[in-house]
């Protein structure tokens, strides 16, 4: 009975039933395909780009907030890049690296105005959602008069950049794209300073009560700030593959992202409220949601029906995370 | 363990005395004129109603507020704490009702919060196997003995919480421990066993200052007694002077 108890409190054991679950439902409607090579791949892939945002956005919902602008801060990554390449005549690995600066300070932004006013994540990033994309809409409407850009492959430091996001990895005659690899790399980092160091120890503590990790000498602020500037980071991640990949912007790149990370890193098993969660959970969830959604396409069903199945795993999954925390965790 | 030396060598014996001190909220005078002094070795119990000022005393005295005036020395020495974790450094240690513990967090990560013991000093890993293996070992000190202090916080009963802060608070150095309504939450059983420990901290020469609303509980182990009434000190008695009869008739008067 323990041992049961012990597994059912892990945060990510809710996920691994779903990730079953949903791997039977679609070997058996996805047809072969679904099982094949190239079937996995395909999911892989979505659930690679998903699960990298998703990796910050779990650790800054563990220390108790979120960040709804990573969305329009993709837009705003691949727009920024292409128009300092294309229009500025940067190299591209510079022109990604300035976008990384200016974005690494909206991520600082965020955070620095969230813990200064106290008000909820929430509402301060909701506002910087509007402001990043409209920035980006309109500064490059003004620059060249349109809402995509494309040219990047004869850019200078494109095959570095390519190299680096967009590059593939045959296994069996199909070519796995690189973004797997990041997303499993991040992942280890991103569980190692949770789990392993100082800070995950803080992180922790910060989401599940601010008041007393303050009182033992925790810095919170810095902890959220350092959290806001990391989920940040993930999202010029995946512009960066995104615009390699492409070859270009569009300013509405990345719309709805920010949602789709919250829902693989709730599947995973992380309290909306914070100071509770994991990063496999999360990798679980990601990779819940690259399943659904090419194994519904493989299946054969129309894929809109894809986000009603999405959106009824999340409130299973919420339902099922509150009553077991609790039942086990408060005691 | 260079924390600890450290802060063993800050405070040598940990008297508090605080002159004078007020505080105001707006046009809520919380505190005026408070003067007391606390001793190592004593046990010092804080009586008053609600709003008396007791939070706001304890509150300056950990260093989460700053008086608005008046004098606070430590050791014989003035000092002004901006923040909780001065007072922390100072071996000035609260353990709160509320926010002593966070139920959501495992035994050890809440033993060691804010004190990671940390193998590589570039990545800040935490040292897991010290931190589990000692904080069994500082609870059983105190009469808890737990099997697993991976699980989390919130499965210790009330009792074994406080005795979590309370080991917490003397592993890292406390000379003064400051301890709000101790046992407001607690069982007959429990409240007699975190009592207990009290005592046996005083005759380590912990100077102890005990805030609490149950008389019996203050009357039971305190040495001296400050009583509050709407931010003032309105009496101070040594307990071979006083009653808990005559405690609880000061303060309904």
């Amino acid at each position: 009975m323990t041992y049961l108890k012990k597994i059912i409190t892990r945060p990510e054991s809710g996920a691994l039933a779903g990730l079953v679950f949903v791997w039977i439902f679609f070997s058996i409607f996805g047809h072969s395909a679904f099982l094949s090579l190239a079937g996995t791949k395909s999911y892989l892939q979505v659930s690679s780009e998903i699960g990298i945002l998703a990796i910050g956005v779990t650790l800054l919902m563990i220390s108790g907030e979120f960040d709804l602008s990573i969305g329009s801060m993709i837009g705003f990554s691949s727009m920024a890049m292409t128009l300092l390449t294309v229009q500025a005549h940067f190299s591209m690995t510079s022109a990604a690296l300035l976008t990384l600066l200016i974005v690494i300070f909206f991520g600082f932004l965020n955070g620095l105005i969230v813990v200064r006013t106290g008000l909820p994540s929430f509402i301060i990033t909701l506002g910087s959602l509007f402001i990043i994309r409209g920035i980006t809409i309109g500064f490059s409407k003004f620059l060249t008069g349109r809402t995509q850009l494309g040219g990047l492959e004869t850019a200078n430091g494109y095959n570095i950049m390519s190299f680096i996001f967009n590059n593939n990895i045959q296994v069996g005659g199909v070519a796995f794209p690189v973004s797997i690899l990041w997303w499993i790399i991040l992942g280890i980092i991103a569980f190692t300073i949770l789990n392993k160091t100082q800070m995950g120890n803080w992180i922790f503590a910060t989401g599940a009560s601010k008041e007393t990790a303050e009182l033992m000498g925790v810095p919170i602020e810095k902890v959220k700030i350092s959290l806001f500037i990391v989920t940040a980071f993930c999202a010029w991640f995946i512009a960066m593959t995104q615009t390699t990949t492409y070859g270009g912007a569009d300013v509405l790149r990345g719309e709805q992202k920010e949602f789709t990370a919250i829902i693989a890193t709730v599947i995973g098993g992380t309290l909306l409220t914070g100071g509770y969660g994991s990063i496999i959970g999360t990798m679980i969830g990601a990779l819940i949601f690259g399943m659904v959604r090419q194994g519904i396409i493989f299946a054969g069903a129309d894929a809109d029906w894809f986000q009603v199945f999405m959106g009824i795993m999340l409130i299973i999954a919420v339902v099922i995370n509150g009553i077991f925390r609790k039942k086990y965790v408060t005691g | 363990m260079e924390y600890l030396e450290k802060n063993m060598s800050q405070v040598e014996n940990g008297q508090l005395q605080l002159t004078n001190i007020c505080k105001s909220f707006g046009s809520v005078r919380a505190l005026k004129d408070v003067s007391i002094t606390t001793e190592p070795g004593k046990i010092h119990c804080i009586l008053g109603d609600n709003g008396a000022g007791k939070s706001t005393l304890v509150n300056i005295i950990s260093g989460v507020l700053t008086a608005d005036s008046g004098e606070y020395l430590v050791n014989g020495e003035k000092i002004i704490f901006s923040n909780p974790k001065q007072a922390l450094n100072a071996g000035i240690s609260t353990v709160y009702q509320n926010l002593a513990i966070i139920p959501m967090l495992s035994i050890y990560r809440n033993f060691y919060l804010g004190n990671e013991p940390v193998k590589n000093n570039y990545f800040k890993f935490m040292d897991k196997d010290l931190a589990i293996s000692t904080t069994k070992q500082e609870l059983t000190k105190f009469g808890v003995t737990v099997n697993n202090v991976k699980r989390q916080a919130g499965t210790l009963s009330g009792g074994q919480r406080q005795c979590l802060a309370i080991a917490r608070a003397l592993y890292f150095g406390a000379k003064v421990l400051i301890l709000d309504e101790p046992t407001s939450a607690l069982g007959v059983k429990e409240s007699a066993n975190v009592l207990n420990q009290l005592v046996l901290l005083k005759e380590q020469g912990i100077n102890i200052v005990l805030v609490s609303h149950i008389i019996d509980h203050a009357y039971e182990v305190g040495d001296l007694f400050f009583i509050l009434k709407m931010g003032e000190l309105v009496g101070s008695y040594d307990k071979n002077d006083v009653s808990p009869k005559i405690l609880r008739s000061i303060l309904s008067k």
